[in-house]
C-alpha cells in the first residue's frame, strides 16, 4: 500500500481499517475452527459439539509446552513456537480421535438426536475435565511476539498491524492452501468427499468409512489446535470455559458459509470476524456476541443453506 | 482372540498415556507474570496410572466382560408398574394418596428438607416444560433457560417497579416467555434439528448477555433483590405487617414461624406442579398432542398426511416456553433475588439431562429423574468438584447404553413385523 494513499485517508476510514484489520485476525482463527464443524457435518450430517473443548484443549497444550521450554531455559523462540504447534496439534488430534472413538462412533446411525445430546455430555465433561486437572482460573502467558508496523498519520489515528496478526494472517493461509490441496488431490481427501456424498456407495467401493471419518476429526481436531495456539498467543490468556463460546462463534461461521462446505466455512470466519470487529467499534462492545448470535438467527430465516453451501434436499 | 485383544489393550492405554500426560501430569502456574510448569502431584500420578489400568484391563477382559454384562439381567423398570387395567382401577386412589402425602409431608420434616423439596419441584416443573418440547415433540432445545429468565425476570421486573402482586405476574410471566417463543420458534422451525440446537443456544446467550448489560432495567450481574414473596389472599409471611396490612399469623391468631413461609412456597409449588402435569396430560391426549408425536417420529410422513408442521412445531415450543416462564416467575419468587448468573447454558444443560434420564417422553421417568439430579448431589457434597465431570460421563454412557432413559414412556402400539 502506497503511504501517500494512506496519508490523504480521513481519520474515520483509518479507524475502520484498523477494526478492519483486526476483524480479519480474530476472523482467520475462526475460520479455522468453523473447518472442523463444517467437514464433520459434511461427512456424517452432525454437530460436533465437543469441537469448542478441542480448541480449548489445544490452546492449554501450547502454553504448557511454551512455558515447558521457556522453563527449561530456550531462547529461541521460532523453534519452541514449532514446536509447541507440533505437540499442540498432536495432541489435539489424539483428543478429537478419541472423542470421535468413544461418544460418536458407537452412536452411528441412531436417531439424530442421541450423537448430538451425547457431544453435549462429551463437551461438559471436557470443559471439567481440564478445570479439574488445571484450575478454573485464567492462565496468562506473557507476550511472545511483540512489535509490529505502525502507519497512518500520527495527528489523526496510527493504524497498527503487528507482527502477530501478521503470522496469524500467514499460518491460516498455510493451513488454509495444505487443506485445500489435500481435500482435492490425495486419495485420503477423494475418499472423504466421496464419504460426504454417499456412505454406504463408498463404503462398497471399499473404502474404510470408518478411518474416513474418523480422519476428518482428526483433521478438524488439528486445525483447532492450530487456532488454539494462535488465539493463545494473539490473546495471552487462556481459561477453561473458551471452549464455549469459540465454539460457538466458529459454528455460526460455518453455517454463515454454508456448512458442509469448506470454503464457506473460511468466508464465513472472515465475515465473522470483520462484523464482530466492526460491532465492538462502533457499539458499545458487550454487544458484540448478541450480534453474531443475530446474524446467525437471520442467515437461517433468509439462506438456510448460507452463502456458498448447497440446499439440502430431504431424502425419504 | 487374546492376541488381539492385548494389542488392543496396549493401544488404549498408550492412547490414554498421551491424552493424560500433558493435560493432568503437568500444571501450569503463575508465578508473578511469569508462567511456570510444574509436574503434578503423586495423587495426580495415581490418577493418570489407575486410569490407564483400567482402560488397559478393561480393554484385555473386553470378552469376558460383554459376556458377563449379557448375563446381569437388565431390569426393566417399565415392568415394576402394575398393568395397564390395574393402573387404570388405582389411579385415582394414587393420585389422591399422592397429593395428600406431599400436603402433609412438610409440616413433619425440618426446614431445609421443605427447601430442598421447592428446589426439586421447580427443577421437575422445569423438566415437564423441555420434555413437552424436546420428548414429545422431538425439538431439540439447548436456550431452553432463557424462557426460565424471561418468567423470573418479568416478575422481578413488574413487581418491584409496578408493585404488582405474584398471582398477577404468574400468567403474565407465562404469557410473555411463551410470546418469546412464539416470536423465536416462528422463523427457526422450518430449520432441522441441529441448527435448531444451536439457534436457541444463541438465543439463550443473547437473553443472558442483555440481562447482563441492560444494567439500567435489570441491574446488569448484580441483579434484582428485594423481589415480593407471594401472600395468601393479600395475607403476607413477614414477621411484621406493612402499613394497612395483616399478616398470616396475626389473621390466624398463632405465633409468628419462619417456616410458614417455607412450607407456603412449598405448597405454591406443588400446586403449579400439579397444574402443568394436569395441562400437559390433557394436552397430550388432543390431536394436537398426537401430532407433536407423530412428527417425532416421522416428519416427512406426516408432512404428506397433511398435519402443518410448523404449527405444530410451534404450539409445542410455545407451551413448553410458557412452563418456563412458570417455573421462572415462581423461582424469582422464592429466591427474593435474581441475577444472570442463575440462567447459564449449564443449567439448560442439566433440565436437558434430566429429559433424557429420565426418558424422553416419559412424565413420570422425568420427575424420578429431577428428583435424583437435586437430590443427590445434597448427599454426595464431599464429591461436588467432580459433579459437573460425572454429568458429563452420565450423559454420554446414557446415549451409549440406554438412550430410552430410565423409565421410557410406554403407550399401547403396533408395529409392522419386516
Amino acid at each position: 500500500m502506497s503511504f501517500d494513499l494512506v496519508f490523504t485517508m480521513s481519520e474515520a476510514s483509518l479507524y475502520f481499517l484498523q477494526q478492519l484489520i483486526n476483524g480479519l485476525t480474530i476472523g482467520s482463527t475462526y475460520a479455522l475452527i468453523a473447518i472442523g464443524y463444517t467437514m464433520v457435518y459434511g461427512i456424517i450430517g452432525m454437530i460436533n459439539f465437543a469441537h469448542g473443548e478441542i480448541y480449548m484443549i489445544g490452546s492449554y497444550i501450547s502454553f504448557i509446552v511454551i512455558a515447558g521450554l521457556l522453563g527449561m531455559g530456550m531462547v529461541a523462540l521460532p523453534v519452541i513456537l514449532v514446536i509447541a504447534l507440533v505437540v499442540a496439534v498432536l495432541m489435539a488430534s489424539t483428543y478429537g480421535w478419541t472423542v470421535e472413538r468413544v461418544a460418536y462412533r458407537p452412536l452411528r446411525g441412531s436417531n439424530r438426536l442421541i450423537p448430538l445430546i451425547s457431544a453435549i455430555g462429551m463437551s461438559i465433561f471436557l470443559q471439567n475435565y481440564v478445570v479439574l486437572a488445571q484450575g478454573s482460573r485464567d492462565v496468562a502467558l506473557a507476550p511472545q511476539i511483540s512489535g509490529g508496523w505502525t502507519f497512518g498519520d500520527p495527528q489523526l489515528f496510527e493504524v497498527s498491524l503487528s507482527y502477530m496478526q501478521l503470522l496469524i494472517w500467514i499460518v491460516t493461509l498455510v493451513c488454509m492452501t495444505v487443506l485445500t490441496l489435500f481435500i482435492s488431490r490425495s486419495r485420503m481427501g477423494r475418499a472423504c468427499r466421496a464419504c460426504s456424498e454417499d456412505q454406504g456407495m463408498t463404503n462398497l467401493l471399499g473404502i474404510d468409512t470408518n478411518r474416513t471419518i474418523a480422519m476428518t476429526f482428526v483433521i478438524g481436531a488439528a486445525l483447532a489446535a492450530v487456532a488454539g495456539l494462535l488465539l493463545g498467543l494473539y490473546y495471552g490468556v487462556v481459561n477453561p470455559f473458551v471452549g464455549f463460546i469459540a465454539g460457538l462463534k466458529a459454528f455460526t461461521a460455518a453455517v454463515l458459509g454454508g456448512i458442509g462446505s469448506i470454503p464457506g466455512a473460511m468466508l464465513g470466519g472472515l465475515i465473522l470476524g470483520v462484523t464482530e470487529a466492526l460491532t465492538s467499534a462502533y457499539f458499545p462492545s458487550e454487544y458484540k456476541d448478541v450480534v453474531s448470535f443475530g446474524l446467525l438467527i437471520l442467515i437461517l430465516l433468509f439462506r438456510p443453506s448460507g452463502l456458498l453451501g448447497k440446499p439440502e434436499v430431504e431424502k425419504v | 482372540m487374546m492376541r488381539q485383544n492385548f494389542y488392543a489393550a496396549v493401544f488404549a492405554a498408550g492412547i490414554t498415556l498421551i491424552l493424560t500426560c500433558l493435560m493432568v501430569g503437568v500444571k501450569l502456574t503463575s508465578e508473578g507474570t511469569e508462567l511456570r510448569v510444574v509436574g503434578a502431584t503423586s495423587a495426580q500420578w495415581a490418577w493418570i496410572l489407575s486410569g490407564i489400568a483400567i482402560v488397559f484391563l478393561s480393554q484385555l477382559f473386553r470378552d469376558h466382560i460383554s459376556a458377563a454384562s449379557a448375563g446381569i439381567p437388565r431390569p426393566d423398570f417399565g415392568k415394576l408398574l402394575p398393568a395397564v387395567s390395574v393402573q387404570a382401577r388405582l389411579k385415582p386412589w394414587l393420585i389422591a394418596a399422592v397429593i395428600v402425602g406431599l400436603a402433609v409431608w412438610p409440616f413433619m420434616v425440618s426446614r431445609g428438607a421443605v427447601d430442598l423439596a421447592t428446589l426439586t419441584l421447580i427443577y421437575i416443573m422445569l423438566g415437564l416444560g423441555l420434555n413437552i418440547v424436546v420428548g414429545l415433540a422431538g425439538l431439540l432445545d439447548l436456550g431452553y433457560v432463557a424462557f426460565y429468565a424471561i418468567g423470573a425476570y418479568t416478575y422481578a421486573l413488574l413487581s418491584s417497579y409496578f408493585g404488582l402482586s405474584f398471582w398477577i405476574c404468574l400468567p403474565i410471566s407465562a404469557l410473555l416467555a411463551a410470546t418469546f417463543g412464539f416470536v423465536l420458534g416462528f422463523p427457526v422451525l422450518r430449520l432441522r434439528g441441529d441448527y435448531l440446537a444451536i439457534v436457541t443456544l444463541g438465543f439463550g446467550e443473547i437473553i443472558r448477555i442483555l440481562l447482563n448489560n441492560w444494567t439500567s432495567l435489570t441491574g446488569g450481574p448484580n441483579g434484582i433483590s428485594g423481589i415480593d414473596k407471594p401472600t395468601l389472599f393479600g395475607l403476607d409471611f413477614n414477621r411484621r405487617a406493612a402499613e394497612g396490612q395483616t399478616t398470616f399469623h396475626e389473621f390466624m391468631g398463632i405465633d409468628y414461624s419462619s417456616s410458614y413461609k417455607v412450607i407456603f412456597l412449598y405448597l405454591i409449588a406443588v400446586l403449579l406442579v400439579i397444574w402443568v402435569l394436569f395441562v400437559i396430560n390433557r394436552l397430550m391426549r388432543m390431536p394436537i398432542g398426537r401430532a407433536w408425536e407423530a412428527l417425532r417420529e416421522d416428519e416427512i410422513a406426516c408432512r404428506s398426511l397433511g398435519l402443518n408442521r410448523t404449527v405444530i412445531k410451534l404450539s409445542a415450543f410455545t407451551f413448553g416456553a410458557s412452563t418456563a416462564g412458570f417455573a421462572g416467575c415462581f423461582f424469582a419468587a422464592r429466591q427474593g433475588f435474581i441475577s444472570p448468573e442463575s440462567f447459564v447454558f449449564i443449567e439448560s444443560a442439566i433440565i436437558l439431562a434430566i429429559v433424557v434420564l429420565g426418558g424422553m417422553g416419559s412424565q413420570f421417568g422425568v420427575i424420578l429423574a429431577a428428583i435424583v439430579m437435586t437430590i443427590l448431589p445434597e448427599f454426595a457434597r464431599e464429591f461436588s468438584e467432580y459433579r459437573m465431570l460425572l454429568f458429563g460421563l452420565l450423559m454420554v454412557l446414557m446415549m451409549r447404553w440406554r438412550p430410552q432413559g430410565l423409565l421410557p414412556s410406554k403407550r399401547p402400539h403396533m408395529e409392522l413385523k419386516r
